[in-house]
Protein backbone atom coordinates (compact mmCIF):
# COMPACT_ATOMS: atom_id res chain seq x y z
CA UNK A 1 0.00 0.00 0.00
CA UNK A 2 1.20 3.14 -1.27
CA UNK A 3 0.39 6.10 0.68
CA UNK A 4 0.42 10.10 -0.60
CA UNK A 5 -1.29 12.34 2.12
CA UNK A 6 -0.31 16.46 1.66
CA UNK A 7 -1.75 19.61 2.93
CA UNK A 8 -0.66 22.06 -0.04
CA UNK A 9 -0.40 25.68 1.15
CA UNK A 10 -0.30 26.84 -3.05
CA UNK A 11 -2.06 25.60 -6.33
CA UNK A 12 -1.27 22.53 -7.77
CA UNK A 13 -2.23 20.29 -10.96
CA UNK A 14 -4.41 17.43 -10.08
CA UNK A 15 -3.99 16.10 -13.34
CA UNK A 16 0.12 15.64 -12.81
CA UNK A 17 -0.73 14.27 -9.46
CA UNK A 18 -3.01 11.80 -11.18
CA UNK A 19 -0.85 10.97 -13.74
CA UNK A 20 2.39 10.13 -11.90
CA UNK A 21 0.10 8.28 -9.35
CA UNK A 22 -0.90 6.38 -11.99
CA UNK A 23 2.32 5.41 -13.21
CA UNK A 24 3.43 4.46 -9.55
CA UNK A 25 0.57 1.69 -10.01
CA UNK A 26 1.06 0.22 -12.91
CA UNK A 27 0.16 -3.01 -11.63
CA UNK A 28 -3.36 -2.09 -10.20
CA UNK A 29 -6.50 -3.41 -12.19
CA UNK A 30 -8.05 0.62 -11.44
CA UNK A 31 -8.16 3.96 -10.70
CA UNK A 32 -10.93 6.18 -9.30
CA UNK A 33 -10.29 9.34 -7.95
CA UNK A 34 -11.84 12.84 -7.34
CA UNK A 35 -11.09 16.71 -7.90
CA UNK A 36 -13.04 19.33 -5.91
CA UNK A 37 -12.95 22.83 -7.44
CA UNK A 38 -13.99 26.15 -5.96
CA UNK A 39 -17.03 26.43 -7.86
CA UNK A 40 -17.04 29.36 -10.39
CA UNK A 41 -20.65 30.87 -9.87
CA UNK A 42 -22.50 33.45 -7.86
CA UNK A 43 -20.18 36.02 -6.67
CA UNK A 44 -17.63 33.96 -4.67
CA UNK A 45 -14.44 36.11 -5.27
CA UNK A 46 -12.20 34.08 -2.78
CA UNK A 47 -12.67 30.80 -0.59
CA UNK A 48 -10.07 31.00 2.43
CA UNK A 49 -9.57 27.25 3.65
CA UNK A 50 -8.52 27.30 7.21
CA UNK A 51 -6.38 24.70 8.79
CA UNK A 52 -5.09 23.74 12.30
CA UNK A 53 -1.33 22.58 12.06
CA UNK A 54 -2.21 20.26 15.39
CA UNK A 55 -5.32 18.21 13.91
CA UNK A 56 -5.67 19.02 9.94
CA UNK A 57 -2.98 16.71 8.85
CA UNK A 58 -2.97 14.65 11.16
CA UNK A 59 -6.60 14.01 10.63
CA UNK A 60 -6.00 13.31 7.47
CA UNK A 61 -3.31 10.53 8.10
CA UNK A 62 -5.91 9.08 10.43
CA UNK A 63 -8.04 9.47 7.70
CA UNK A 64 -6.14 7.40 5.63
CA UNK A 65 -5.81 4.38 8.12
CA UNK A 66 -9.56 3.93 8.03
CA UNK A 67 -9.71 4.34 4.54
CA UNK A 68 -7.13 1.41 3.97
CA UNK A 69 -8.22 -0.75 6.82
CA UNK A 70 -11.91 -0.68 5.13
CA UNK A 71 -10.69 -1.20 1.71
CA UNK A 72 -7.88 -3.83 0.34
CA UNK A 73 -6.04 -0.85 -2.04
CA UNK A 74 -2.42 -0.73 -3.49
CA UNK A 75 -2.80 2.65 -3.50
CA UNK A 76 -3.98 6.03 -1.55
CA UNK A 77 -3.89 9.79 -2.66
CA UNK A 78 -5.20 12.81 -0.78
CA UNK A 79 -3.97 16.12 -1.38
CA UNK A 80 -6.12 19.21 -0.01
CA UNK A 81 -5.71 22.45 -0.48
CA UNK A 82 -5.09 25.36 2.44
CA UNK A 83 -4.94 29.42 1.96
CA UNK A 84 -6.82 31.40 -0.75
CA UNK A 85 -7.87 29.89 -3.37
CA UNK A 86 -9.86 31.68 -6.73
CA UNK A 87 -13.16 30.49 -8.58
CA UNK A 88 -12.12 27.39 -10.41
CA UNK A 89 -9.26 26.39 -8.53
CA UNK A 90 -8.30 22.64 -7.47
CA UNK A 91 -9.36 22.36 -3.41
CA UNK A 92 -8.72 18.30 -3.30
CA UNK A 93 -7.56 15.08 -5.05
CA UNK A 94 -8.29 11.99 -3.62
CA UNK A 95 -7.08 9.15 -5.88
CA UNK A 96 -7.32 5.17 -5.14
CA UNK A 97 -5.63 2.12 -6.69
CA UNK A 98 -7.08 -1.08 -6.48
CA UNK A 99 -6.82 -4.77 -7.87
CA UNK A 100 -11.21 -4.25 -8.50
CA UNK A 101 -12.97 -0.88 -9.49
CA UNK A 102 -15.65 -1.26 -6.46
CA UNK A 103 -12.95 -0.98 -3.86
CA UNK A 104 -11.49 2.48 -5.56
CA UNK A 105 -14.70 4.29 -6.20
CA UNK A 106 -16.17 3.22 -2.61
CA UNK A 107 -12.30 4.33 -1.13
CA UNK A 108 -12.87 7.59 -2.61
CA UNK A 109 -16.40 8.49 -2.01
CA UNK A 110 -15.78 7.21 1.46
CA UNK A 111 -13.16 9.53 1.78
CA UNK A 112 -14.41 12.63 0.00
CA UNK A 113 -17.40 12.33 2.54
CA UNK A 114 -15.45 12.47 5.26
CA UNK A 115 -13.15 15.69 3.94
CA UNK A 116 -16.61 17.08 3.34
CA UNK A 117 -18.09 17.53 6.69
CA UNK A 118 -15.53 15.18 9.16
CA UNK A 119 -12.31 16.71 8.88
CA UNK A 120 -10.22 19.54 10.12
CA UNK A 121 -11.18 22.73 7.68
CA UNK A 122 -12.96 25.65 7.93
CA UNK A 123 -14.01 27.63 4.62
CA UNK A 124 -15.29 30.81 3.86
CA UNK A 125 -16.04 32.94 1.29
CA UNK A 126 -15.85 36.33 -0.26
CA UNK A 127 -18.63 37.77 -1.49
CA UNK A 128 -19.58 41.20 -3.16
CA UNK A 129 -21.02 42.10 0.99
CA UNK A 130 -17.63 40.62 2.38
CA UNK A 131 -17.07 37.29 3.94
CA UNK A 132 -19.03 34.57 5.17
CA UNK A 133 -18.25 30.99 7.11
CA UNK A 134 -19.79 28.30 5.28
CA UNK A 135 -21.31 25.15 7.08
CA UNK A 136 -21.64 21.92 5.46
CA UNK A 137 -25.33 21.59 3.69
CA UNK A 138 -27.37 18.66 5.67
CA UNK A 139 -26.61 16.64 2.10
CA UNK A 140 -23.06 16.60 3.21
CA UNK A 141 -24.05 15.45 6.34
CA UNK A 142 -26.23 12.84 5.18
CA UNK A 143 -23.79 11.73 2.98
CA UNK A 144 -21.70 11.13 5.35
CA UNK A 145 -23.86 9.31 7.98
CA UNK A 146 -24.09 6.26 4.84
CA UNK A 147 -20.59 5.29 6.29
CA UNK A 148 -21.18 5.55 10.08
CA UNK A 149 -18.54 8.25 10.32
CA UNK B 1 3.44 30.16 31.63
CA UNK B 2 -0.53 30.31 30.70
CA UNK B 3 -2.84 28.39 28.55
CA UNK B 4 -2.77 29.56 25.27
CA UNK B 5 -6.48 29.62 23.44
CA UNK B 6 -6.51 29.35 19.78
CA UNK B 7 -9.31 30.75 18.09
CA UNK B 8 -10.10 28.73 14.77
CA UNK B 9 -12.26 30.57 11.92
CA UNK B 10 -15.54 32.04 13.41
CA UNK B 11 -14.26 31.96 16.86
CA UNK B 12 -11.44 34.68 15.79
CA UNK B 13 -14.03 36.79 14.50
CA UNK B 14 -15.74 36.66 18.00
CA UNK B 15 -12.87 36.91 19.69
CA UNK B 16 -11.12 39.48 17.41
CA UNK B 17 -7.32 37.65 17.49
CA UNK B 18 -6.09 34.85 16.43
CA UNK B 19 -5.06 33.42 20.22
CA UNK B 20 -4.88 34.99 23.52
CA UNK B 21 -3.22 33.96 27.09
CA UNK B 22 -5.10 33.57 30.10
CA UNK B 23 -4.23 32.35 33.70
CA UNK B 24 -4.51 28.34 34.06
CA UNK B 25 -5.99 26.34 35.03
CA UNK B 26 -9.03 26.90 32.49
CA UNK B 27 -12.23 25.04 32.84
CA UNK B 28 -15.49 24.72 31.13
CA UNK B 29 -17.32 26.39 33.91
CA UNK B 30 -14.73 29.59 33.50
CA UNK B 31 -15.17 30.41 29.96
CA UNK B 32 -17.99 32.86 29.77
CA UNK B 33 -16.34 34.81 32.13
CA UNK B 34 -12.84 34.47 30.45
CA UNK B 35 -13.70 34.88 26.35
CA UNK B 36 -17.17 36.71 26.79
CA UNK B 37 -20.55 35.37 26.22
CA UNK B 38 -21.09 35.35 22.77
CA UNK B 39 -17.63 32.96 22.19
CA UNK B 40 -19.31 31.42 24.94
CA UNK B 41 -22.33 30.71 23.57
CA UNK B 42 -21.00 29.40 19.54
CA UNK B 43 -18.97 26.79 22.47
CA UNK B 44 -22.46 25.58 23.46
CA UNK B 45 -23.27 24.17 20.16
CA UNK B 46 -23.21 21.03 19.40
CA UNK B 47 -20.66 20.78 16.57
CA UNK B 48 -18.64 23.01 18.26
CA UNK B 49 -15.77 21.26 19.72
CA UNK B 50 -12.16 22.07 21.84
CA UNK B 51 -9.18 20.56 21.58
CA UNK B 52 -6.13 19.85 23.90
CA UNK B 53 -2.57 19.82 22.53
CA UNK B 54 -4.03 18.50 19.86
CA UNK B 55 -6.53 15.79 21.26
CA UNK B 56 -10.44 16.59 20.66
CA UNK B 57 -11.98 16.26 23.76
CA UNK B 58 -15.19 13.74 23.82
CA UNK B 59 -17.23 15.65 26.20
CA UNK B 60 -15.96 19.30 26.34
CA UNK B 61 -17.56 19.93 29.63
CA UNK B 62 -14.54 18.01 30.62
CA UNK B 63 -12.02 20.92 30.28
CA UNK B 64 -9.20 21.30 32.13
CA UNK B 65 -6.14 22.84 30.87
CA UNK B 66 -2.79 23.97 32.67
CA UNK B 67 -0.31 26.59 32.14
CA UNK B 68 1.98 25.24 29.27
CA UNK B 69 -1.45 23.81 27.49
CA UNK B 70 -3.21 25.13 24.09
CA UNK B 71 -6.76 25.00 24.09
CA UNK B 72 -8.51 25.40 20.24
CA UNK B 73 -11.91 26.59 20.11
CA UNK B 74 -13.30 24.81 17.00
CA UNK B 75 -16.45 25.61 15.07
CA UNK B 76 -18.26 23.20 12.14
CA UNK B 77 -15.96 21.83 10.08
CA UNK B 78 -16.23 22.14 6.41
CA UNK B 79 -13.89 20.93 4.05
CA UNK B 80 -13.17 19.71 -0.12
Amino acid sequence: MVRDVQLLEKGFSPGKALGLFAKDHPLSGGIASFVGKVRPDGDVKVLELVSYERLTLPGMETLADTVEGRWPLDGLLIHHRTGYLRPGAAIVLVAAAARHRRDAFEAVDFAMDHLKSRSWFWKREKRSDGWHWIEPREQDHEDASRWDI
Amino acid sequence: MAVTVVFIGKMADLAGQGEREVAGPLEWVDLAEVLGEDLAAALGKDRTKIAVNGTVLADKRSLRAQDGDEVALLPPVSGG
